[in-house]
């Protein structure tokens, strides 16, 4: 089963195993990685599943709508931005390392 | 309190689990105990009136709120398929369906609401459903899988989403209120009637001001038709009762708590007694800028309640304060409102509806109270950081497409 890394803004790490087909927030959610709401259940309407992808891995390209809520994102938009409810697990997904925003300051 | 008290919630849904995961952040030590009156692991319940209801495969385990593993892991005890029964609150203790009583220093009522019946001949017939929890949805999916006729007696969320449901699984679907407009308690009337003409481009069939008189059925006690208020009959095979919920009171009314349309509590979210606390879809607590009695059936209700009584029993009180959001999906159109509009007299439309991405602004006098968007998530997210920062920009400006929604929204406040 893949593994993703979550780490907190304060630097801290937590592997979680994330089975395929699942999507990275809810691996998050399921094991309660901290600062990942995701209360919309991962229909990519509330921004609370925001996180910065370390490294640059082959990740499906950002949607529209994606977008769009990361603009108005409550933590800041870096390049790195992704929405956790949209990234659906695969197994090269395995070791991916991503850093949880938050709700920002 | 002290963080060694035992908290028990009664409610494995999202405010009752909410509230043990925002315990354990918080840092509260003591027990913890959520009872549930599923058998399930405590799950999420939007997508059964959405994605559930028409995908080709389902995983119900992508439901689960948290994994199986993660309630021992944080030490919260889980009692599923479990009712209780009554609470002693001289004594501190509730009572399980079992018998069995649980002690408590702090009781967390996270009850939620059950769908309203109608008192109508038929209502019983097979075929016939309300949509609340698993196993509604799982009835409902098979009957939509193989249905011709589709009523959807109510056009609130539940409703219309069922018959979106429906479109898109190949049948036709009539949605039937007495209410003069589609999700009249949440959404502007622009959203109304667009959601209306979507629906008829669908196939489906919206028959508004029009009530039910009975359901009729075949000798094997099957659905097969609905009649009308004015005597019409529609065909149908599957119908679903969606007519709003009622909060589960009875077991604090019970127990001589305070209770009206909902568990009544402060704006700390105390019942009438200081141990007991209500959140949820179950709580009527002040709402925060009308100070108004309000119940709110919203996950963002239960998440944020359920943050609110945690972070009051490990020692940080504060009033609860946030902005209400909700969404529904019906066929491609997903629509997000934040703030209540009810009190709303005028609309503001940014966008053009023609396009199927607009937003609704609503208004009492230069007050801007709620925002409903379709298709156009980035003025959601602004509106919510508008109406919690207080910042009303005037219709005008939202009228004017080159009006910078986003700065207005994010910008920092200007020094007094």
């Amino acid at each position: 089963m893949p593994s993703i890394i979550f780490e907190q803004p304060d630097g801290s790490r937590r592997t979680v195993d994330a089975p395929s087909g699942t999507s990275v927030m809810k691996a998050a959610v399921a094991t309660g990685v901290p600062g990942i709401l995701a209360e919309c259940g991962g229909q990519a309407m509330c921004a609370t599943c925001h996180v910065y992808v370390q490294g640059d891995p082959d990740l499906p390209a950002v949607s529209d709508e994606e977008d769009e809520m990361l603009d108005c994102a409550f933590a800041p938009r870096l390049p790195s931005s992704r929405l956790s409810c949209q990234l659906e697990v695969v197994p090269e997904m395995d070791g991916l390392v991503v850093t949880v925003a938050g709700e920002g300051p | 309190m002290s963080s060694g008290q035992q908290v028990v919630i009664v409610g494995a849904g999202q405010a009752g689990i909410g509230a043990a995961a925002a315990l354990r952040e918080s840092g509260h030590l003591g027990p913890v105990t959520v009872i549930g009156r599923e058998g399930h692991l405590p799950y999420e319940r939007p997508p059964l009136s959405k994605a559930y209801l028409t995908a080709d495969t389902v995983d119900e385990s992508h439901l689960a709120l948290r994994s199986a593993g993660w309630y021992a892991e944080h030490d919260i005890d889980l009692l599923l398929g479990q009712d209780v029964t009554g609470i002693d609150r001289d004594r501190h203790r509730v009572t399980l369906g079992s018998g069995e009583q649980l002690p408590y220093d702090h009781l967390i009522l996270a009850t939620g609401t059950r769908p309203r019946t109608l008192p109508l001949p038929g209502a019983d017939l097979r075929g016939v459903g309300v949509l609340r929890d698993l196993r509604d949805a799982r009835v409902l999916r098979g009957d939509l899988a193989a249905a011709g006729d589709v009523v959807a007696i109510g056009a609130g969320f539940i409703g219309m989403e069922f018959a979106a449901a429906a479109a898109k699984s190949g049948s036709r679907a009539v949605v039937l209120d007495v209410a003069p407009r589609v999700m009249g308690r949440a959404v502007a009337t622009a959203i109304s009637r667009h959601f209306t003409e979507a629906h008829r481009s669908w196939g489906n069939e919206i028959l508004l001001e029009c009530g039910v008189s009975e359901l009729r059925g075949d000798d094997h006690g099957r659905v097969t038709a609905v009649v009308t208020s004015t005597g019409r009959v529609l065909p149908a095979d599957t119908v679903v009762i969606a007519v709003g919920v009622a909060p589960n009171v009875e077991l604090g009314a019970d127990a001589g708590l305070d209770v009206g349309d909902g568990v009544i509590v402060d704006e700390y979210l105390r019942t009438s007694d200081p141990d007991v606390s209500a959140i949820g879809d179950c709580a009527s607590f002040p709402e925060p800028t009308s100070g108004r009695r309000r119940r709110l059936e919203s996950v963002q209700c239960a998440a944020d309640h359920a943050r609110c009584v945690a972070a009051r029993l490990t020692g940080h009180p504060a009033p609860y304060s946030a902005v209400p959001w909700f969404w529904t999906h019906q066929g491609e159109l997903k629509l997000q409102i934040a703030g209540l509009g009810d009190d709303a007299d005028t609309e503001v439309v940014r966008g053009e509806p023609g396009t199927g991405r607009f937003s609704v602004f609503r208004y009492r006098g230069d007050r801007l109270l709620a925002v409903d968007s379709v298709n156009r998530p980035a003025d959601h997210v602004a509106a919510r950081r508008l109406l919690a920062a207080e910042r009303h920009p005037t219709p005008e400006q939202i009228a004017d497409p080159e009006f910078d929604l986003r700065t207005a929204a994010t910008a920092p406040a200007l020094p007094l």
